[in-house]
Formats: structure tokens, sequence, C-alpha cells
């Protein structure tokens, strides 16, 4: 093979009618998995959603769950009811459930392995249960606040679009080696806040109050 | 700090302690825009400004792409069994291998995959085309690449079908393909395309690829893997974004 053959495969939209292909039963509860949280039923005929949830059988994940909330909305503002949104993250200990991370210090939770994806509803709302995470190292010897990485997908969003969850109060938010980076005016996107009992997390595309997203 | 790890990376100096962040190559300039207009929905949704810059953190190069069993379940290989009976339309096998960009095969990784049925109808309340469903036809599959990166699924030629983008507007026959790779920089959503359809260089989607990128979505025919009096087999690779092959050489 010629070095031509290993150029990147281009991305391309999942395009509308992924609800049948990626988001399976259960794959938004990063907590217990069950249910049917992050899956949109009501778009697929009876006997054909195949997706989840998974068969291995497993007592829920330790620690006190939160819920994340958001809309996705377009640059007019409109809610967007076909996008999807992936989340990765480390556990409260701050120790990511990946190979690449093989630092004994921090615990590995056996239920916990922290990614979870959820399909918007026709309000272009979506919900994630899972915990809060613990800080892993950042930039150098700096820590970093406790965040979660988001990947945004639909139709119309020819390749994922990637943003953070950060939490209103913490106060490692001031320290954080990434939020730094981020102009000082639009921080505020990627820091979600309590709203009720749930933890609030709107993206707004393009427009005003435009999410900052990142590349790397 | 592995002492294989150091041999291999004699200037390494880790980061923070325990930590080694050897970051992936970056998204080659050649990958598809967000923005597109001639996809219509891309003009809405597609960010305004310019996206910012961030280091690769352990939130960046680790991923779930180890454990995709614990999270999606088993895999499911052939999409002709997944009713009571066989689905319309022509069999098909598909395989390729997936590699990163320095040509070294990705094993144990899953691929999603999902397709429209042989009349071009997806099994969607949304899609209102009024070509035939098919009963027997989820067009849901999920595959596991081996120790060499290679996968393999079975399948019917998904139809082609009109969209609403433009006049006249059909989207060519195609695969959707998901894939996590080992982290969340690697993660890639794809179309698989079939060689010498005309559709291909009049769809906006495939062509939002800039120049010859847009090949390396089609697959190839391969008479030698087609299986007699059973299917047609087209193979299709897929390449990932690859980690710096000696990332610390040009350090002292």
């Amino acid at each position: 093979m010629s070095a031509e053959t290993f150029k990147q495969t281009p991305w391309q939209t999942v395009g509308p009618f992924f609800h049948y292909g990626l988001p399976w039963k259960g794959g938004a509860d990063l907590v217990a998995g069950e249910g049917e949280l992050g899956a949109r039923l009501d778009v697929i005929p009876a006997g054909h959603y195949l997706l989840g949830p998974t068969q291995t059988a497993r007592e829920p994940a330790a620690g006190e769950p939160i819920e994340i909330v958001g809309c996705v909305r377009d640059g007019d503002g409109q809610p967007i009811p076909d996008a999807l949104v992936e989340i990765w993250q480390a556990n409260p200990q701050g120790r990511y459930a990946s190979d690449a991370d093989a630092r004994e210090a921090a615990a590995l939770d056996p239920n916990f392995i922290g990614f979870g994806r959820a399909s918007t509803g026709v309000d272009g709302v979506f919900r994630f249960r899972t915990l809060k995470p613990g800080r892993v190292p950042g930039v150098g010897d700096a820590l970093q606040a406790p965040h979660i990485a988001v990947g945004i997908f639909g139709r119309g969003l020819l390749k994922r679009l990637v943003t953070r969850i950060y939490f209103d109060g913490e106060a490692a938010n001031a320290e954080d080696p990434i939020l730094a980076l981020v102009p000082e005016p639009r921080r505020e996107t990627l820091i979600a806040r309590r709203d009720g009992g749930v933890w609030r997390f709107d993206v707004r595309l393009q427009g005003d109050g435009e999410t900052v997203f990142l590349e790397f | 700090m592995t002492e294989a790890f150091a041999r291999a990376n004699p200037h390494h100096q880790p980061r923070g302690p325990n930590v080694h962040v050897i970051p992936y190559n970056p998204e080659a300039p050649d990958q598809t825009p967000s923005l597109y207009p001639p996809y219509a929905s891309t003009v809405k949704r597609s960010p305004s400004l310019p996206l910012v810059r961030i280091p690769q953190t352990l939130t960046e190069v680790t991923g779930p792409g180890a454990v995709w069993d614990r999270l999606l379940g088993p895999a499911m290989l052939d999409l002709t069994k997944q009713h009571k009976g066989e689905p319309l339309g022509q069999r098909i096998i598909v395989s390729g291998r997936v590699l990163d960009e320095n040509g070294r095969p990705v094993p144990r990784t899953v691929v999603e995959v999902w397709q429209a049925n042989a009349a071009g109808r997806y099994i969607h309340a949304r899609d209102q085309w009024d070509a035939p469903l098919d009963p027997n036809f989820t067009g849901v599959g999920r595959v596991i690449t081996d120790d060499a990166g290679r996968y393999r699924f079975v399948s019917i030629k998904p139809g082609a079908y009109p969209w609403g983008n433009h006049k006249n507007a059909w989207r060519p026959e195609h695969i959707h393909f998901s894939l996590f790779g080992p982290a969340f920089a690697t993660r890639l959503v794809t179309q698989m395309y079939f060689p010498g359809d005309p559709l291909i260089p009049i769809d906006p989607i495939a062509n939002a690829a800039p120049g010859e990128a847009r090949e390396r979505m089609v697959s190839r025919f391969d008479i030698e893997t087609t299986q007699e009096a059973f299917a047609l087999s087209y193979i299709f690779d897929i390449v990932l974004r690859g980690r710096q092959a000696t990332p610390f050489e040009t350090q002292p």
C-alpha cells in the first residue's frame, strides 16, 4: 500500500434517519444503563428497534446520579429534533475507563464506563443521567476542572462538533487550562447551570450565544 | 512510565504524575467542512465563529473503544437474518480494514452501520418517500474488527432515494458507518458509496469532501471475495486519525 492509501476517510453526516442505527435503549443512562433513555422509539416501527439495552447485567455505578438536560438549537434558534449527542467522561474518582488511562491512583468502577449517547426529542431536548466526573490531569502538571467531552451529530452536521460541559460553581473552573483558552465572554457557553434538580446545558450551533466548539 | 514505553520514547517527559499524552494527528486539511451550502441544511447548523484549538489531554486521547460490547451489546453481523424472512434485494458482503494514518490496523474496534432497504426506503417514520418498506429488513448492523483491523458483514444493496435538497435531488446508494477507534479524538462517521454510481458526482453530501477525498468513500467491487451463488462483494477500507509516529523526535 502506498502512503496515499492512508489518508483520513472523510466525515459525512449521520443524516436524519440514524435513530435505529446509533442510539441504543438506555444509552443516555450512564449510571444504570436501563430503560429507554437516549432512544427514540416513536420514530421506528415496532419490531425494528434492535439496539439495546445491552445484555450485560450490572449493578448501578457508585455515586450520586446527576441529570444533564439541554436543547440543541440552530442558527435561527429553532430546536433541532434530529440531533444526536454523545458524551465521554471520567468517573467521580477522575479515572477514564480506557486503556490509555493507566493511572492506578484513581480507582476504576467496573459499573461505570463514562460514554453515553442521546437523541434529541421533537423538542430538540436531550437528557443524560450520569455521575459528576472527578478532576483529571490536563496540560503539564495542572489538573483540569471536572468536565465532560461532548460530540454533536445530526442532519445538516457534516461532521461532529465537539464541546465540553463544565459545572457552575466549581472553584477549579478558574484554573482550568482548557477554559482559559476560550475568550472570556464566551466561556459561559461551556458551563452547565443548576436548574431545579438538573444541570442545564443548552447548545446553540450558530448565532446568538453560539456555543464554543473545540478542535484538537 | 513502563519500561517498554520509556525505551520507545527515550526523550519523553511525563506530563504530571503517571500521565502520558501522545496526541493524535490533527484533522486532515482536506477533511469535510461543517459548512457546505450545496447541502442546504448545513447553512443554519454550522458554527459561524472559529473553533477554539485546544491541546489534547487525557480526555481526548482516551475512549470507550475497548469496552464497546459492554456499552452496545453483541455484534450483529448479518443484516439479512434479523427477521422471519429474507429481505428483498441484491445480497452483498461488505468487508475491509480499519487502519490509522500510519497504516497500522485498528483492532477490536466496533463499526456501527445502518442503511436504507433495496428500494431506498429507511425504516423510519420520518422517511416519507413512498417506496415500499421491507418487513424483513431493518438495516442496522454492528461489526468488530479482528486483530488485523478487518471487518465483514452481510447485507443487501441499498437503493437510491430522493431527498428534496434541490430540484431532482437523489442520494447515491450508500451505507452509513460509525467508528470509535481508540480515543475520543479518533471518532469518525462516514458513508460508503458504490463504484460507478452516477449520482456520486452530483451529490452535495459526498462532494462536501473536497477533491479526491470523495473517492476514499467509494468502495470497490471485488470478484475474489464475491461468494459463488451467494453474494457480491464490496471492499471498503477506512482510515482514522493516527497517533504521531515519533512525537518527541524534535526534542533534544
